[in-house]
């Protein structure tokens, strides 16, 4: 076999990608604010596959509220989650090809022995809006979309609790399974269509896919100076 | 049924354990063929950079992972409870194709202390039998440390592990571990450099007069060539480790120790997609005649062999044992039978450890298990425990394996899981933050143990394998103790904010989090028939020509990561089946 650290694509790489890196580019709030500016238009550019109209509506009022936008940094909807989400609905995975579905289905089990619901990520998403909207509609008269950002937080928070009696499904499922694809969509690479422009990255101070540190492990306790790069060569 | 052409050996899963079998046979000029359900991996392309540095595909949905879909197992916390599928991957992850879990492990690479393989004579003799509870079920492995030192060593050698001794022929070395076993010589190649985390933790637990060491890592440091002339290169920190397979050729592996070579031997051969179903036996039971397998179109095929190593994954073992109906089965009501007795886990606790914007971390620099460092004071019998009332403990760790920000961010206790202050959390943190750890052993009890569902299923229709497990009250003693032990360090560490996450007696095992990979037991060994399922070479007592490999062969479960352990049983099993078995076909002890 031989011994090859690292090959010349990868040195190219991350020797193109290191060029056009700026200094300041760690945190750089300048760079944060022209991704907000320009999220609104890369965001309406994307037409969901697998929402209906009502519910890419609600997804993107509940991800604004899970990570919204502020000084800080992108919010999850500048940052393309509801994107995110929606091509993943159309993948494998949000047909449960990852997960054992064979029944019998016993929802009622301790929760400490796992997700035990007939419902693969699709089938949960497309129920879980429907039952959430119909409670809002009950209380406030109004779909979730409609309600103020305070409404929201109002709603996530006793979906989260498990405060709202759902039809078909415990609200806490749906809400654990939509905060962690929230999560997903913010902080996985941008080729998945979230975390745009890698802000999500640049906001903590993540370099993304450069995988090499055999030179900074060496620096004990000194700030790294290099911005993200993306799987697919773009850097921040 | 299609009927392949018989071989002299077959070796069942192609990972860790099939490959240094599969190595050490091929000398011998035995016929040999591998059978994996997988596909065939290797560094390139299928690790290759820049793909590999994807935390979605890799950490998250788990490429490198057997698919749940097609075979999974059900679990319940008691006997008498009815079992559930274990659905979407948390508490371990199964590994699948060529070089299983060994392609996606951390390389922690470590020795058993002496007192694990002789743990009930051991607990029994320092501190009395009544030390231990009525139900705890722990045994001796049928041999010792000194007896397993040189094959300790040779899988180190093969692997080019790195490390620091800290007891070289009893001698104690300064920077080592001087609760270890004495080695004969020094790892192959020095520790990896620690990380800013380690460092900060190492200088902490000295300053309180513990002893920190470099985690024994198979994250080479260095340029490495292993006995069998294949390279390794050293570790770039690039923090795609854990879960991922390595670009860079630094993370030992069957694909980059052995299988360069293995692969080309003209007496070996590899069958991927084949599932084996089935160990034969004739018609006395008391001799396996080869195995039965699913291939890559669903067709039924025999694979007659003279001799079978089952080197599957540690519950996979215990599985094809009870569907082939090798061995009796354990009963929990009596204690009586074998196959599946004994199954434990590992009890995990960690802190997060969050300093101020000036400490800068840099958490996304880390390695599976070079870069940390580890205090052992508290594991294995390396302290009194008379005074605490339970059996085993727990090493501390110190530092991180990456910064992957999907799993591993972590935020000050008392942060919403969501929401603005999340976010403002998620910001200030990242980068200043690290982890303490502890990883504990779990005891072997006798209502804790594995058989066939009664009512799941795997894609062929077969039963899947059902674990009953909980935590007992020796392991939440075990884990407070050492946990507080952690605290101490981390205080000294002065950190503006510490988080815990600590199993406290009445919570139940849950499947959601991960906790390690390293379950054991199932088909254990020992000296007797009675209590254990294989010898002290991990051959069958009741079917000669059967060998089991892997930590199915746990008595108990140890505060240590198996894989170290795993490999000296493996070349100790092969040694004996090479200059005994081949010569002598029948078993090598007396029952």
């Amino acid at each position: 076999m031989s011994n090859k650290p690292s090959s010349p694509s990868r040195r190219v790489f991350l020797r193109q990608s290191m060029a056009a890196v700026p200094a300041v580019g760690l945190l750089g709030t300048s760079a944060l604010a022209q991704t907000q500016s320009a999220a609104p238009a890369a965001q309406a550019a994307y037409t969901p596959r697998y929402f209906t109209a009502p519910e890419w509506e609600f997804l993107q009022a509940a991800v604004d509220r899970l990570i919204p936008a502020d000084e800080h940094g992108p919010g999850a909807l500048e940052a393309g989650v509801p994107e995110f989400i929606d091509r993943e609905m159309e993948g494998a995975y949000g047909h449960g090809g990852f997960w054992y579905m064979q029944g019998p289905f016993a929802p009622d089990t301790h929760p400490t022995l796992g997700y035990q619901l007939r419902f693969n990520p699709r089938e949960l998403y497309r129920t879980a809006i429907a039952a959430i909207d119909d409670w809002c509609q009950k209380q406030h008269q109004s779909t979730f979309a409609a309600l103020s950002p305070e409404e929201r937080d109002g709603v996530l928070h006793a979906l989260e609790k498990g405060d709202i009696t759902l039809d078909q499904l415990p609200a806490t499922s749906f809400f654990a399974q939509l905060l962690t694809n929230t999560k997903e969509g913010y902080f996985a690479d941008p080729m998945y269509g979230g975390n745009k422009h890698m802000a999500a990255w640049k906001m903590i101070g993540f370099p993304g896919a450069r995988a090499d540190f055999a030179d900074w492990v060496e620096q004990p306790g000194k700030v790294y100076p290099l911005g993200p790069v993306s799987i697919e060569g773009d850097k921040a | 049924m299609i009927r392949m052409k018989p071989v002299d050996v077959v070796i069942v899963g192609f990972g860790w354990t099939g490959a240094i079998m599969g190595i050490e046979l091929a000398d011998t000029g035995l016929n040999i063929l591998a059978l994996e359900r997988g596909a065939y991996r290797d560094t390139s392309p299928d690790f290759s950079y820049p793909h590999n540095a994807d935390e979605l595909a890799y950490g998250i949905r788990g490429k490198l992972f057997q698919p749940l879909s097609r075979e999974t197992v059900t679990i319940r916390h008691a006997v008498g409870d009815t079992a559930v599928p274990y659905r979407q991957y948390g508490s371990f992850l199964f590994g699948n194709n060529v070089g299983g879990a060994g392609i996606h492990w951390n390389g922690q690479h470590y020795r058993p202390s002496p007192e694990d393989l002789e743990l009930h004579s051991h607990i029994s003799k320092r501190y009395g039998a009544k030390f231990m509870p009525d139900d705890m079920q722990i045994q001796d492995y049928g041999l010792t440390y000194d007896e397993l030192e040189p094959f300790l060593e040779q899988f180190e050698v093969l692997c080019g592990t790195s490390g620091r001794a800290g007891n070289i022929n009893g001698e104690i070395k300064e920077g080592g571990n001087p609760f270890e076993g004495p080695r004969k010589r020094d790892y192959p190649t020095p520790p990896v450099a620690d990380t800013y985390g380690a460092r900060l933790f190492a200088d902490a637990a000295r300053a309180l007069g513990m002893h920190p060491f470099p985690q024994p890592s198979d994250n080479a440091s260095q340029p490495y060539t292993n006995p069998h002339g294949v390279r390794l290169g050293p570790c770039n920190l690039c923090g795609y480790c854990e879960r991922f397979g390595c670009f860079m050729y630094s993370k030992a592996s069957p694909q980059t120790t052995i299988l360069p070579v293995l692969m080309r031997k003209p007496n070996f051969a590899l069958r991927t997609h084949s599932h084996v179903t089935r160990i034969n036996l004739d018609s006395t039971g008391k001799r396996a005649t080869g195995v039965t397998y699913i291939d890559a179109q669903g067709r039924q095929v025999e694979q007659p062999a003279d001799l079978v190593i089952v080197s599957a994954f540690q519950m996979h073992n215990v599985r094809l044992m009870l569907l082939s109906g090798i061995g009796t089965p354990y009963d929990p009501n009596t204690g009586k039978g074998v196959i599946g007795k004994n199954y434990a886990y590992q009890m995990m606790s960690s802190l997060g450890v969050f300093f101020d914007q000036d400490v800068a971390i840099n958490p996304f620099i880390g390695a599976g298990s070079g870069g940390v460092q580890i205090v052992d004071d508290f594991n294995s019998d390396h302290f009194d425990h008379a005074a605490h009332g339970f059996v085993g403990g727990a090493y501390i760790y110190g530092g991180q394996t990456g910064g992957r920000p999907i799993q591993q961010l972590i935020v000050p206790p008392g942060t919403p899981g969501w929401g603005a202050a999340w976010k403002k959390a998620a910001k200030e943190s990242y980068l200043h933050a690290t982890t303490v750890a502890t990883h504990g052993s779990v005891m072997s009890y006798r209502d804790r143990y594995l058989d066939l569902d009664p009512t799941y299923k795997d894609v062929f229709g077969q039963p899947l394998l059902r674990i009953t497990f909980d935590w007992h009250d020796n392991e939440y003693k075990m884990s407070q103790f050492v946990t507080s032990r952690a605290q101490d360090i981390v205080r000294q560490m002065k950190p503006k904010a510490t988080s815990l996450t600590l199993r406290k007696p009445g919570d139940h095992y849950d499947v959601r989090q991960y906790q390690t990979t390293h379950t054991t037991g199932g088909v254990i060994q020992g000296s007797s028939p009675e209590t254990s399922a294989l010898n002290r070479y991990q051959q069958s007592w009741d079917v000669h020509n059967v060998f089991v490999t892997g930590a199915s062969a746990f008595p108990q479960n140890l505060g240590y990561n198996p894989t170290g352990l795993i490999g000296g049983l493996t070349y100790n099993s092969v040694k004996a089946i090479r200059e005994n078995y081949l010569k002598n076909p029948g078993p090598l002890v007396q029952a």
